[in-house]
């Protein structure tokens, strides 16, 4: 990855809650690590090592306590717009149809919806096997559809940056393993960063260019893994096996890890 | 408030579209209560004339039934303004409650002024500002009206703050990542997520209106149910008292029905209790 330039820079994040009325909480303690512009990155950790604060961070809607955070060399300051989000919940809006859900990014950064805007997301939805469903409701959906909706709705506005907070946590394994290909296929296809965040370690093996393992709260970097092998990985491999194997121990043995996924 | 199904055959949404419940499931839903009304109205008919009950006591339910029939010019005449107290009361409640809601939610300062003293007023028994109502607004439909709004705009006020704060965080940060301004979150996502919320306050406020407006017309009226109530008792005509009531029963029933057909017509994507 060195060759390629940095697009997220975080360097030495504390991140310190001051709750009112209660001792203070430290969720990120001098998290430093770097994305490359292209990457997929994965951060795998405890649960509470301070996941959601990150997402918070990175996106702008919460300074840090100390350290920075850098996008293309710019510290950010505020939201930072250009970035897709998708969270474990599909967190849809019941009022609208699928194709309407898709197309709410896009409201707020455009103001009008322009019928190439609509094709363009009947199109995402095509590619998540949902094109037949753009005028439903999510209730009509199933879980599994609701959250590939979730992730329309992410890549709506074409966002160089993707943030996906174990957006796949939900879904059943089958699922999860096809969601997982179709998103390796968008990022090879399109050449956007994306920072994945998963309980899932075979999962994050599976997909990523660099494992970050976080250590319980307050959360900072364990070690960083590489995985170079080509793909598409196999999660039976013994180069696979022995990774997955390595961040399980970094990672310790008081953590339940959801584990067999694949 | 994530209740997929209900068991009353509430109107069915598919794809925008209303389509209300088969009319054999209506009956299926109705004919149980329906039978044991009846069965009660015949019961009370048989003690009435078994024991000889004395008419002004208890009178039978052929009787009030005849007296409403007869009496129904004066029954329907006085219905529709009780009504009309109703509808304007309430719907000055609705505007009322929404609008302080929102003034709540958007403000840290309003809430913690305003709502603290809107959940004590809560507790001030209204009925009693009643007889003041009628030196300021008159024996007319303004201090019955009045007195609808200050019974039931609570429910629609707690609702409403309800529903437009219920918006999950991830949403919210979704969007001001997306550096949405607070009037479009509050346009695309918090008005519209406090709809069933309001409806379902309003499911409860128009049952607290009903009996806002005939308190109000026990307080001092001229015209209305709640007088014809007063009227009847004074002169010993339990028979029209009775057919009064009843007239505000069926009244109050519809206006209930309504407001529920109205919640599921309206707000279809979520089964508001």
């Amino acid at each position: 990855m060195s060759d390629r330039e940095t697009l997220l820079d975080i360097r030495g994040v504390t991140k310190t809650y001051f709750p009112e009325r209660k001792a203070p909480l430290t969720a990120l303690q001098g998290l430093s690590f770097s994305v490359a512009n292209g990457e997929f990155l994965s951060l795998v950790g405890p649960s509470g090592c301070g996941k959601s604060t990150f997402i918070k961070l990175t996106c702008g809607l919460l300074p840090p306590t100390s350290g920075q955070i850098l996008l293309n060399g710019q510290p950010v300051s505020e939201p930072i717009k250009d970035v897709g989000i998708a969270f474990q919940a599909p967190i849809l809006l019941e009022w609208r149809t699928v194709l309407q859900n898709v197309l709410l990014p896009l409201e707020i950064l455009e103001g009008r919806i322009q019928p190439r805007h609509r094709e363009h997301a009947i199109r995402l939805l095509s590619m998540v096997g949902l094109g037949g469903f753009a005028d439903a409701y999510p209730r009509e959906l199933s879980g599994g559809m609701q959250q590939r909706v979730s992730i329309c709705r992410a890549l709506v506005h074409d966002p160089y940056f993707l943030l996906m907070d174990e957006p796949f946590g939900a879904l059943d394994s089958i699922t999860r393993d096809r969601m997982g290909r179709e998103l390796l296929r968008i990022w090879e296809h399109s050449g956007k960063t994306i920072v994945f965040i998963t309980h899932n370690i075979a999962e994050a093996v599976f997909l990523s260019n660099r494992v970050v393992v976080l250590t319980p709260r307050p959360g900072t970097v364990r070690e960083i893994v590489t995985i170079d092998s080509p793909r598409p990985r196999d999660p039976g491999g013994s180069g696979f096996r022995a990774i997955e194997r390595h961040i399980h121990e970094l990672i310790g043995e008081d953590e339940t890890v959801e584990e067999g996924a694949r | 408030m994530r209740t997929p199904a209900e068991a009353a055959p509430a109107a069915v949404v598919t794809r925008g579209r209303v389509s209300l419940p088969p009319l054999g499931q209506i009956v299926a839903e109705y004919q149980w209560p329906t039978l044991a009304v009846v069965v009660a109205l015949v019961i009370w008919e048989l003690v009435v004339v078994a024991f000889g009950i004395q008419e002004i006591v208890l009178p039978r339910p052929s009787k009030i039934l005849t007296v409403m029939i007869a009496e129904r010019t004066l029954l329907l005449r006085n219905m529709w303004v009780t009504l009309y107290e109703i509808l304007i009361g309430f719907a000055l409640s609705v505007i009322v409650g929404i609008g302080l809601a929102i003034a709540l939610v958007h403000s840290t300062v309003l809430e913690k002024t305003i709502y603290p003293l809107v959940v004590a007023f809560q507790n001030v028994p209204r009925v009693a500002v009643g007889p003041l109502l009628v030196i300021w607004l008159g024996m007319g439909i303004a201090s019955k009206s009045i007195l609808v709004l200050l019974v039931c705009f609570f429910p629609i006020v707690v609702n409403a703050a309800t529903g437009l704060k219920d918006v999950p965080g991830e949403m919210l940060d979704l969007l001001r990542a997306l550096r949405a301004s607070r009037t479009q979150i509050f346009w695309k996502v918090r008005l519209p997520n406090a709809f069933p919320y309001i409806l379902s306050g309003m499911k409860i406020a128009i049952t607290l209106a009903v009996i806002g407006a005939i308190i109000g017309e026990f307080i001092a009226a001229e015209k209305g149910l709640g007088l014809i109530i007063m009227v009847s008792t004074a002169s010993f005509n339990t028979p029209l008292v009775m057919g009064a009531i009843a007239v505000l029963v069926i009244m109050g029933g519809a206006l209930y029905a309504l407001m529920s057909l109205l919640a599921d017509v309206l707000a279809p994507w979520r089964k508001v209790p």
